[in-house]
C-alpha cells in the first residue's frame, strides 16, 4: 500500500513517500519516514513491510559506512551504492528475501565545482534494477507514471520537479482509494540530503 | 576444519614466549605517543624515513576506526590492517544491533579480546602490534559531557587506560619516564601537543616531516599541517637552546 515516487532534475533527485504505517485495516502510525538516508548524498525510499524495510536499510547504511572507514574515507558513487543494494537483494532472494521495492536516489559531484548529476535507481524485491529518470513503487504507479511521462523533460530545475511531485500527490489524493493524508518529500543535491516537506513530523513521538 | 596444535604454549617457568616475542616485534616498530589533555587527546607517531620512490601518503599509521575513535599502532603493519578491519566491522555491527555508537572502552576491550584469542587458539600466532586508542568516553549516567580517554592494548591481550603512553621503538621505557616527568593534569590542547612532540623529538630527527600528529577533539579529529608542526618543533627547540644557554652562563658565573 506504500506509495513511493522519485524524480531526477538538473543537479539532484527528489523522492516522496507516504507516511502511513498500516497493516490490514489498522493504521499503526501516520508519521513514518520511509526514505532512509544512506550516506551524505544518497537516500533510499522503500515500499514493503516495516520489518524488512528497517532491517534492509539499516544493514545497507552500516555497510556503506564500513566501506568508508575501511577505504580511507572514500565514498561510493550512487551507481556503486545502487549496485551494492541490488546485489544484497539478489543474494538474499534464495535464502531469506527482503520484501522491499526500492527507489535509490543520489547526487554525485563533478570535478571543478561543476553542477553534478542526480541519479535514480528503481529496484524490486527480486533484485532487478534499472536506472530511471523518474520512478514509482506501489499502486501509485498506476496513477503517477502517466503524469511523469507527460510532464518530465531534460533539464528541469528543482522548483519544476517539485511541481510535478505535487501534481502526483494531488492525483493520488483525488483518485486513489486508500487515503494517504501525509507525504514526506526529501531532496538530495550538492548540499546533501534534506527534508523538503512532511505531512506529519517523523520525530514526533 | 580447524587446526588443533597450539603455537603459543607455556614454557616451564610460566612464560608465553610467543607473546613476548610479539612484544619484541612491537619494539622494532616505529614509536607512537599518546597524550590525554583536559579537552583533547593527541596522537603523535614517528614517520620512518621512506624510500625515495615511495609515496608517503600510502603509509598511514594513525587511522579512523569509527566516527569517534582514532587508533595509532606500533609493530607489524600487516597485522594492524587485519586487526583494524575486524574492529571496524565490530563497530558497525554494534551500531547496527544497538542503534548506538560503541564506547571507547568497548572497542578497546574488543581489540584486547581479539589479541588474546590469538594467543589461545590452534594454528595461529599472536598479533605483533600494540595499539593506542583515542577518543571521548560516553557521558556518565547520560549527563554532562564525555571525557577524553586514551587506551592501550598489547599482544598479550591486555587493555588499560592511560594519561600518556608510548608504544613501539627501542626507547619506550625512557620515553615513558619522560612523559611521567612532563605530564600535568588538565593540559590544554597546545600543551598536550607540545608534550607529545617533545617526547617524539627524543627519538626522531628534528623536523615536522618525520612525524605525524593528530589531535582528537570532542567533535572532530584533525591531522596537524606540516607548517603548524614545524612551529611547535621550533618552539621546543628554541626553549631547549635557552635552557642550555642559561645553564652555561650559570656555570660560567660560578667559576
Amino acid at each position: 500500500m506504500d506509495s513511493i515516487f522519485g524524480v531526477t532534475y538538473n543537479g539532484g533527485v527528489i523522492i516522496a513517500a507516504d507516511q502511513t504505517n498500516a497493516r490490514s485495516i489498522l493504521i499503526y502510525q501516520n508519521n513514518l519516514d520511509k526514505i532512509s538516508e544512506l550516506s551524505s548524498h544518497s537516500m533510499m525510499g522503500c515500499a514493503g513491510p516495516n520489518a524488512d524495510f528497517v532491517n534492509f536499510t539499516q544493514y545497507i547504511q552500516k555497510s556503506l559506512q564500513l566501506y568508508e572507514f575501511s577505504n580511507d574515507g572514500l565514498k561510493l558513487s550512487t551507481k556503486a551504492q545502487a549496485n551494492f543494494c541490488r546485489g544484497e537483494l539478489a543474494k538474499a532472494l534464495r535464502k531469506g528475501p527482503y520484501q522491499v521495492n526500492v527507489l535509490l536516489g543520489g547526487y554525485d559531484a563533478k570535478k571543478d565545482g561543476e553542477v553534478g548529476d542526480g541519479s535514480l535507481y528503481l529496484m524490486d524485491y527480486l533484485g532487478s534494477m534499472q536506472k530511471v529518470n523518474f520512478g514509482v513503487q506501489g499502486y501509485a504507479s498506476n496513477f503517477c507514471l502517466s503524469i511523469f511521462d507527460r510532464e518530465w523533460k531534460e533539464g528541469l530545475n528543482e522548483a519544476q520537479a517539485l511541481e510535478i511531485v505535487d501534481h502526483c500527490i494531488g492525483e493520488l489524493a483525488k483518485r486513489f482509494l486508500i487515503a494517504q493524508p501525509n507525504f514526506l518529500i526529501k531532496v538530495v543535491d550538492k548540499d546533501g540530503v534534506r527534508v523538503h516537506k512532511f505531512g506529519s513530523d517523523p520525530e514526533d513521538n | 576444519m580447524s587446526y588443533d596444535r597450539a603455537i603459543t604454549v607455556f614454557s616451564p617457568d610460566g612464560h608465553l614466549f610467543q607473546v613476548e616475542y610479539a612484544m619484541e616485534a612491537v619494539r622494532r616498530g616505529s614509536t607512537a605517543v599518546g597524550v590525554r589533555g583536559s579537552d583533547c587527546v593527541v596522537l603523535a607517531v614517528e614517520r620512518r624515513a621512506l624510500a625515495k620512490l615511495q609515496d608517503p601518503r600510502t603509509i598511514r599509521k594513525i587511522v579512523t576506526v569509527d566516527d569517534r575513535c582514532t587508533l595509532a599502532f606500533a609493530g607489524l603493519t600487516a597485522d594492524a590492517r587485519v586487526l583494524l578491519q575486524k574492529t571496524r566491522v565490530e563497530a558497525q555491527t554494534y551500531r547496527l544491533t544497538c542503534e548506538d555508537a560503541p564506547s571507547m572502552e568497548y572497542l578497546a576491550r574488543f581489540i584486547a579480546r581479539t589479541q588474546q584469542k590469538y594467543t589461545q587458539r590452534g594454528g595461529v600466532r599472536p598479533f605483533g602490534i600494540a595499539t593506542l586508542l583515542a577518543g571521548f568516553s560516553d557521558p556518565e549516567h547520560g549527563e554532562g559531557e564525555g571525557k577524553p580517554v586514551l587506551y592501550q592494548t598489547d599482544p598479550a591481550g591486555t587493555h588499560s587506560s592511560w594519561k600518556a603512553q608510548v608504544i613501539g621503538g627501542r626507547n619506550s621505557k625512557s620515553l615513558r619516564e619522560f612523559l611521567e616527568k612532563g605530564y600535568e593534569d588538565g593540559m590544554k590542547e597546545k600543551e598536550a601537543v607540545k608534550l607529545a612532540v617533545q617526547a617524539l623529538l627524543e627519538v626522531v630527527d628534528s623536523g615536522a616531516k618525520n612525524m605525524e600528529v593528530c589531535v582528537i577533539r570532542r567533535n572532530e579529529t584533525i591531522t596537524m599541517e606540516e607548517k603548524d608542526l614545524d612551529e611547535v618543533v621550533k618552539e621546543i627547540e628554541s626553549e631547549a637552546e635557552e635552557g642550555k644557554k642559561g645553564g652555561a652562563t650559570a656555570a660560567s658565573g660560578d667559576e
